[in-house]
């Protein structure tokens, strides 16, 4: 009894002391990056509330494969944070749609922006823009140079001498030549299908075409990146079957693999781990001289929850994460994710800077399944994991697999005439 | 003559009960039947329905899950039972020494948690960091080893016989129970005309403890065909490699709640779950009507 009446007093107290301190605005942030909650919480929300001591900022993340599917279900139950991290494309949209995003075309910030950087988080006819663009991921291979120079490699630049490195590792045995897992499925067809792809496809022009309906999955430029997975298994380690992602990780940092198909965002991740120094290459061109494709995909914005209880605060937040200043923090406290304000920003990590330096060499697209043709059932995007999953480890053709992702997408997507 | 006199009690009795399992059972369960029978234009009728056994983007996932279901039922009640009974056997022997000790040493990955589970065993099977294979090696086996999880051949059965792993102790507790209950006047008379060992089992105990068989099997399949949390913790959503891991369970999850890129269909996956209700419902009336009312029970 005596415990009960305890607790009853504690909780009192706690209740008391919550209503005293309700004077400022708290805003709760939505987001599936969880392994950046000790940046927002050192970094980020100090220099915001420095600026604007009635609003607080909380920054409470999911993991990162369950956070759309929780977002949707508190979006819906009403108790959803203020601030939403919103996914790039189609699955965003859906939410604005919905009602669940407000609209933030108005906000001054938003002027901050490149038209490209916006056209994740807009309506197909941009007349509306939902989310603030954060940043942008772009894919590439990050290698041990350790290990290459003890083997005296070089970068490759194209498919062949990417093969010659990749032998070259394999004789050697010191080291895995490549690390990649086939148990996650995403990373065959993110860090794989759509690291190497836009080489074959030849960027936003392919991507644009299939969107058209002039080119069509099956079509050689579209099976080429398959091939090339399929050629990619003899080089993976043993038991690569049942590797996941963040055996991949490990595998590379621990300095047992030489190079890992991969993406900025490792960056971050990857510094504090490894004790040797490592280097970026862009994915390998067909021919010397051709001109490369990378995805630059524009991978994060954040936008407001339309039923937040503090429009105001929310908008003032916004704003904020718009401006370069945010731009600059963001940039250098998360090097790898690469911000897309068109205001000055300057990165001091090498890496970063390597991987950002291929936006000038190289001409930039996003990923191909995210922007429009991931909106029916079967999803594109899910089905590519799957596939590209399955051509890695040999169960299944790339003509195979390339028909059947062509066949689920024609039982939904008809392209616009034109 | 008086009128025959209202019996309040069975109501005041029968209220706790009734009404908490219809405002967290009945109440949900009929807003799930319903619910599948809506889709975002409005009520249309046993379309969803249609539209699951109909097309065959969603009638393949549907069966390929259901037979993968099928086939992990079928390890439990082939490895699960038979290995619970066994040990239970072994335990009950009165000559067995440390039987407590066993007894506890089976039961207690039953008590531990499905993610905590999931984990233990993919990190034991890890081809990288795992210690099977080094396990293997140390008695000249390496040979045999393969990334089990990640081949679309052994990924299930190995997930089932995880399952087993944790879950035996459950069938072990319940036909020890069952054992333990019968009289030894009845074992020793059985003694006496000369019925000895296998003979002794097979005769006297097994008639006994079928009713404790038939309760296990039904838990078995209703856990079977409700199973999910395995799955997805150590293969994800998307049940790989290629759907072969896909069970009913991970089926409905990905539907209803979106993966990915993909968003949720509430009513699509109410129309699953009715599935998976019916056929969980089948099951046990086909247990309750056909086998239930025919094992005879013995009173002592």
């Amino acid at each position: 009894m005596t415990t009960v009446f305890r607790i009853a007093l504690l909780g009192s107290t706690l209740l008391a002391g919550v209503a005293q301190a309700q004077e400022p605005v708290t805003l709760t942030i939505e987001s599936w990056r969880n392994d950046d909650l000790a940046i927002w919480q050192d970094t980020l929300i100090p220099a915001f509330e420095a600026q604007h001591p009635d609003i607080n900022v909380e920054f409470a993340p999911t993991a990162p494969a369950e956070y759309n599917a929780a977002l949707n279900s508190k979006l819906q139950a009403g108790s959803a944070g203020d601030l939403i991290t919103c996914r790039p494309f189609d699955a965003s949209l859906e939410l604005f749609n919905q009602g669940h995003l407000a609209d933030l075309t108005d906000l001054p910030g938003i002027a901050n922006f490149s038209d490209v950087a916006k056209s994740a988080w807009q309506t197909d006819d941009a007349a509306a823009t939902f989310c603030v663009p954060m940043a942008s991921v772009i894919h590439g291979f990050i290698y041990n140079k350790t290990a290459f120079d003890e083997l005296g490699l070089t970068e490759p630049t194209t498919v062949d001498e990417f093969y010659a490195v990749l032998d070259a590792l394999k004789a050697d045995g010191t080291y895995i030549p490549m690390a990649m897992g086939a148990n996650d499925q995403w990373e065959a067809a993110t860090m794989g299908y759509q690291n190497i792809g836009p080489n074959y496809w030849k960027g936003e022009e392919g991507r644009q075409a299939l969107i058209a309906g002039t080119q069509k999955l099956t079509d050689p430029q579209w099976v080429a990146p398959f091939e090339q997975l399929a050629r990619w298994k003899d080089y993976l380690g043993d038991g690569f079957e049942a590797q996941t992602y963040p055996d991949s990780q490990n595998l590379f940092t621990l300095g047992r693999a030489a190079i890992y198909p991969s993406g900025s965002w490792e960056i971050s991740v990857f510094n504090p781990q490894v004790d040797f120094e490592m280097g970026a290459f862009p994915p390998p061109v067909q021919a010397a001289g051709d001109t490369c494709y990378i995805s630059d995909h524009t991978d994060i914005g954040i936008g407001m929850n339309a039923a937040t209880p503090n429009p105001e605060a929310a908008r003032t937040f916004l704003d904020w994460v718009a401006s370069p200043e945010f731009a600059n923090l963001y940039g250098n406290a998360l090097p790898g994710f690469f911000p897309l304000s068109n205001g000055e920003v300057t990165l001091e990590d090498p890496l970063a800077q390597e991987f950002i330096s291929w936006r000038d060499e190289c001409e930039s697209t996003i990923r191909s399944t995210y922007a429009i043709l991931s909106r029916g059932t079967p999803n594109l995007e899910n089905e590519t994991w799957n596939a590209s999953a399955n051509v890695m480890r040999g169960t299944e053709a790339p003509v195979d697999a390339a028909a059947r992702l062509q066949q689920g997408l024609d039982s939904w997507y008809t392209a616009a005439p034109q | 003559m008086a009128a025959p006199k209202v019996r309040w009690h069975i109501a005041v009795f029968l209220a706790p009960a009734v009404l908490v399992y219809t405002a967290i059972m009945i109440i949900p369960l009929f807003g799930t039947l319903n619910l599948a029978l809506y889709g975002e234009e409005g009520f249309r009728g046993f379309q969803n329905f249609r539209v699951l056994f109909g097309d065959p983007l969603w009638s393949d996932a549907f069966w390929n899950a259901l037979g993968n279901n099928i086939w992990f039922f079928v390890i439990h009640m082939l490895v699960q039972n038979p290995i619970g009974v066994l040990l239970a056997a072994l335990l009950a022997s009165p000559r067995l020494r440390f039987a407590a000790a066993y007894r506890t040493a089976i039961f207690v990955p039953t008590i531990l948690s499905f993610v905590i589970v999931g984990f233990v065993w993919k990190l034991i099977l890890s081809p990288l960091w795992g210690i099977a294979p080094s396990m293997l090696g140390a008695i000249g086996l390496k040979g045999l080893f393969a990334p089990w999880l990640g081949q679309e051949g052994s990924a299930l059965t190995t997930l089932a016989l995880i399952s087993v792993w944790q879950f035996v102790g459950i069938p072990m507790m319940l036909i020890y129970a069952a054992l333990l209950s019968i009289p030894d006047e009845v074992l020793e008379a059985a003694e006496m005309d000369g019925i000895t060992g296998w003979a002794l089992f097979r005769k006297v105990q097994l008639p006994l403890i079928l009713p404790a068989i038939g309760i296990i099997s039904i838990l078995t399949f209703v856990g079977n065909f409700n199973a999910f949390d395995l799955i997805y913790v150590s293969q994800g959503a998307l049940a790989g490699p290629d759907f072969a891991t896909d069970i009913l369970g991970t089926f409905l999850y990905r539907t209803f709640f979106g993966f990915q890129l993909q968003l949720g269909d509430p009513n699509m996956g109410a129309a699953i779950a009715t599935a998976m209700f019916l056929i969980i419902l089948a099951g046990v009336c086909l247990y309750l009507f056909g086998v239930q009312r025919r094992l005879r029970r013995y009173q002592f």
